[in-house]
């Protein structure tokens, strides 16, 4: 009996077999009711994108926001054009434009959405939303593109864009998809985390023309999106825009900064551009034009563009000078114009002399000094240390590395040690009159307008300075900025030796730069001249003011203007007027400016 | 030396290339069930699931060159020994266990989980195959019916600890081995019509449809057999019987566990509970249904995506493939487990000792059982049982056990000749 028995379970592995099979056949290709329920009852998951944090400026007005826009979605599978001539005039698109967006997104996938027409506007969102119900396979999804509403302080504030590849793979965790914004320059490029917010996901039940039929298991599954934190900014838009309105046509930077904390108030990188152009669907091809204008829009000059000098660090010469000893207020030089040119002052002068005529010799004759403490008998030794206990001291001052700005690609400048002149003379092969061009700020030394306009602070301050910043508060928190704007940093030069600085550049003012002299704003500052081998010398003017409360610091460099006295000098003058006195008076200076013809 | 006498001549490679080739098609699925187009990663990053059950193929081969290699005496010798230490490890799970979706069934050894109730059936496997090797072992005789249905029943006992019902469920194939051995028909028959009962009465809205069937059947045997009292007494007892069953089994449901009572309910009635338990069945249902003859192809499915069903990976793998490959790719697969099981079933009537037939037996059994209701969930034509596809879902204690099962098997069916001999 039992020889029968593996035959009946052979037969009823069969009949199990057949029975699954048959029943696979009856639902699988017998009956569509399962396509249509699977077709109108799809699991989307939809992320949910979070707003991206605003930006305001230091007095609460908007500098930038989000607003609304749409793109235009298509399932392929789904679609069905009918007419293709109207379906083009109806979304304003070619025929050539809808075969090849719509080929591609075939190629991508047949049942998944794809974009067929990117970033609409809301007024042409609007026009379109009642044709939609035409054509099934299309539905709408909604993002969000930044927008500003003043045009103003776009280097500063950076732009956001797709992410590259490159930056997808450095991602290690792994928020970002294909195709999110991120902040790529500028404020939206440092607060990048903060702004960003966190993602949501949302699981809806939909049919395959996207609509929605409620959320997947009442949404137990979904999270929720979290908006960006929103930045307070340092910047003071009103003087923002007006120093804009003056660099107007011209080729520079203005940096002001509140000495007391350090708050940008204004960060002018001229010629500049309309940071709208940089949003939305023309995003590549404006980022092309900008990028290959020569005039160089997209080079954020207050922190990328490298100058040296010139004669302001004839101030950090003399502090330095007075710290360690080598120079007293009553240190005198001749005027000996065979070490190198100067121009028609009185001689010999003291220190404030020095300082108020900006005195070539003196402070070729007072960097020997400095540099040549006779304290190796090799000349060349000698001046090697000297070199690097100068450079030790003038790096206090915010020069030669980056000042650590909460803005991407921050350039450093230079102050040169012994190294950089034994790598270009040989070890032992330079001394003293091999480096006294950067007695009077020439020579191999760059630092960038942010560090000048630094500069200003720290002498405003007598000795210290904060780190400048540009955010002051996150989701209006002062303290949840990075430690370090809230550290200060001590330049290591006693507070008293500021004194006959201060002193001495109010009274520069009516020497070199009378066009700046605003009446009842006391201003101390320091005229310079940026030599430029390629053309027009660079005009630049640092100066804070009140000089015996000072609320704003400020450098200024305009390109190619000749003499630090005339465009770069009057700028500033304004932008403190503007700041202090909330108005400007002296309009012919502002049309002297604003025409610009300073040469 | 005769090509005949390689020992590689000597292994069923019939059985293993169609164990590989399902291997094969079910890591693929399983990257489907994971994959997500928002976020594509590669079949072989080992952060999903696709990638670690590579690690499980690699582990499991190596399990098959273990078992290959090792002395084919060894597994009728660790019969026994390996059967108690399972049975101690099933007691221990409920207690050391790590608990998941309210069962302890699971043991954490570090970031690895393994499942003992899954290892318990090849060593129950060998056990019954060894108890019952012996000639004077006969099925026809009640004493030593109970000396198998023992050995089955004390790991099904433990499971239930767990409690792990599937699993334990799956110890009831055992019955198509002892079938083969010689278990009486009688049982058999008894045992249909009872889950036949079963199912009709707890499908069926009022039982008084199954009342009026099953009374117009007997009455017909009345009128056709001879009209004695005493036999009509006793076939209107058994109609009793079975209607108070019926009533009785409606009445035991709404007392079990809620979440087994909607696993059974949902059977007959997906739409009780569309978006909770019944939400596997029907989303499975659609899935596989909406695949067509050819399916929606690789990748391209709509419904079988975001880890929404837990066991997506696991016990619903089917439905994936259903979805992607259409019937045809249904069919495949079904012949191939038909063509499998059928090709065992060759193997174990050449075994020329019944250890090896037993055994061999008990392969069929289990690989038959979880191929059936794995599939017939999926498609719902059985509840909900949580028991995986073999050599197709995802984890490794599943892949590791039917590996080892089938394996020991081939192992045996290799030495068959040698087998004989010695015992012979």
């Amino acid at each position: 009996m039992n020889e029968q028995r593996p035959i009946t379970i052979i037969i009823v592995i069969i009949i199990i077999g057949a029975v699954l099979l048959t029943k696979l056949f009856l639902i699988q290709v017998m009956d569509d009711s399962f396509l249509k329920k699977a077709e109108s009852n799809a699991i989307q998951r939809v992320v949910d994108h979070p707003y991206r944090g605003l930006v305001y400026d230091r007095t609460g007005k908007i500098l930038v926001y989000n607003y609304p826009i749409f793109d235009l979605m298509v399932i392929p599978r789904e679609f069905q054009v009918g007419d293709t001539t109207r379906f083009c005039e109806i979304f304003k698109i070619s025929k050539e434009y809808l075969v090849e967006t719509y080929t591609a997104a075939r190629k991508y996938s047949s049942v998944k959405p794809s974009p067929l027409i990117k970033q609409i506007s809301t007024t042409d969102f609007a026009r379109i939303q009642d044709f939609l119900i035409d054509y099934p396979g299309l539905f709408v999804m909604t993002r969000s593109v930044r927008s500003y509403p003043q045009a103003s302080a776009a280097n500063a504030l950076g732009y956001i864009g797709e992410i590259s590849s490159n930056q997808l793979e450095r991602d290690s965790s792994k928020y970002y998809k294909q195709g999110d914004y991120v902040g790529l320059s500028g404020v939206e490029g440092y607060y990048e985390n903060e702004l960003r917010g966190v993602k949501g996901v949302k699981y809806k039940l939909v049919n395959v023309r996207g609509v929605d039929k409620g959320s997947f298991k009442d949404g137990s599954f979904d999270t929720a999106s979290v908006a960006g934190k929103n930045l307070i900014s340092t910047i003071d838009l009103e003087l923002q825009e007006y120093g804009e309105k003056l660099m107007v046509g011209k080729r520079g930077s203005v940096v002001a900064i509140e000495p007391k904390t350090g708050e940008i108030l204004a960060m002018i990188s001229a010629p500049t551009y309309d940071p709208n152009v940089l949003t939305g669907a023309l995003f590549g091809k404006n980022y092309m034009v900008l990028n290959r204008d020569e005039t160089k829009p997209l080079f954020n000059r207050p922190i990328m563009a490298m100058y040296p000098p010139g004669s302001i660090f004839k101030i950090v010469q003399s502090l330095v000078g007075l710290q360690t000893g080598v120079l007293t207020p009553n240190t005198t030089y001749a005027c000996n114009r065979s070490l190198v040119a100067c121009h028609n002052h009185p001689s010999p002068s003291n220190l404030f002399g020095a300082i108020r005529n900006s005195c070539n010799p003196y402070y070729h004759q007072a960097y020997r000094a400095m540099i040549n403490r006779e304290v190796s008998t090799s000349t060349f030794k000698d001046t090697e240390i000297g070199l690097n206990v100068w450079r030790e001291a003038v790096i206090k001052f915010g020069l030669g590395s980056p000042l650590g700005i909460d803005l991407k690609n921050e350039k450093g400048g230079s102050i040169p040690s012994s190294k950089l002149y034994d790598r270009i003379y040989g070890e032992g092969r330079w001394k003293y009159s091999t480096i006294y061009s950067l007695s009077i700020g020439q020579g191999e030394m760059l630092v960038t307008p942010l560090q000048m306009a630094n500069l200003a602070a720290i002498f405003a301050n007598k000795g210290y300075y904060y780190p400048p910043h540009m955010i002051k508060a996150i989701d209006g928190d002062a303290t949840k900025i990075p430690e370090e704007f809230r550290t200060k940093r001590e330049v290591g030069v006693d507070a008293h030796h500021f004194d006959l600085i201060q002193d001495a550049m109010a009274q520069a003012i009516y020497g070199t730069a009378a066009r700046a002299v605003i009446k009842d704003i006391e201003i101390a500052g320091k005229t310079g001249t940026a030599q430029n081998p390629q053309g027009e010398d660079h005009s630049v003017f640092i100066a804070f003011a009140p000089k015996d409360n000072p609320q704003i610091a400020i450098a200024v460099y305009v390109e190619n203007a000749g003499w630090g006295g005339r465009a770069a000098a009057s700028t500033a003058s304004l932008m403190i007027e503007k700041y202090i006195r909330r108005e400007v008076t002296r309009l012919d200076l502002e049309e002297y400016v604003i025409i610009g013809k300073f040469m | 030396m005769r090509q005949d006498d390689l020992y590689i001549n000597k292994i069923d490679w019939i059985s293993i290339s169609i164990y590989a080739v399902l291997v094969i098609i079910g890591w693929i699925n399983i990257y489907a069930a994971v994959y997500d187009d928002q976020s594509i990663k590669s079949i072989f990053d080992f952060s999903i699931n696709s990638g670690k059950q590579l690690v499980w193929i690699g582990t499991a081969i190596l399990l098959i060159t273990v078992i290959m290699v090792a002395d084919y005496r060894l597994f009728e010798n660790l019969a026994l020994p390996l059967y108690i230490i399972f049975l101690v490890f099933l007691l221990i799970t409920p207690f050391f266990g790590k608990e998941i979706n309210g069962q302890r069934a699971w043991f954490e050894i570090g970031s690895f989980r393994l499942q003992p109730a899954e290892f318990a059936k090849f060593a129950t496997a060998l056990a019954l195959a060894k108890y019952m090797e012996r000639s004077t072992f006969d099925l026809g005789q009640f004493k030593y019916q109970l000396q198998a249905l023992a050995i089955i029943a004390l790991p099904v006992a433990f499971i239930m600890l767990q409690p792990d019902t599937g699993t334990a469920m799956v110890y009831s194939a055992f019955f198509v081995m002892l079938y083969r051995e010689g278990m009486p028909q009688g049982y058999y028959i008894f045992g249909l019509s009872f889950v036949a009962i079963t199912l009709l009465s707890l499908g069926l809205e009022n039982n008084i449809y199954l009342a009026i069937g099953v009374g117009v059947i007997i009455l017909i045997i009345i009128l056709l057999g001879k009209k004695k009292i005493g036999r009509i007494v006793s076939l209107l007892g058994i109609w009793i019987l079975i209607v108070g069953y019926s009533y009785s089994i409606d009445y035991v449901v709404s007392k079990l566990p809620e979440h087994q009572q909607n696993r059974i309910m949902v059977l007959f009635n997906p739409n009780i509970d569309p978006l909770g338990v019944g939400w596997n069945v029907t989303q499975s249902k659609i899935a596989i249904g909406s695949g067509g003859f050819f399916g929606k192809g690789y990748l391209e499915g709509t419904q079988t995506k975001f880890d929404f069903v837990p066991e997506q990976h696991t016990d619903f793998i089917f439905c994936t493939l259903g979805e992607e490959f259409g019937w045809a790719g249904s069919l495949v697969v079904i012949l191939l487990f038909c063509a499998l099981l059928l090709r065992l079933v060759m193997l174990a009537e050449r075994q020329k000792n019944r250890f090896s037939r037993i055994y061999g037996y008990c392969v069929i059994s289990i690989l038959l059982f979880h191929f059936m209701i794995n599939i017939a969930m999926t498609i719902g034509l059985f509840p909900v049982v949580g028991i995986p596809l073999p050599f197709f879902s995802y984890g490794g204690s599943s892949l590791w056990s039917f590996t080892i099962l089938l394996f020991i098997f081939i192992k045996l069916d290799s030495h068959r000749i040698q087998l004989l001999s010695r015992i012979g």
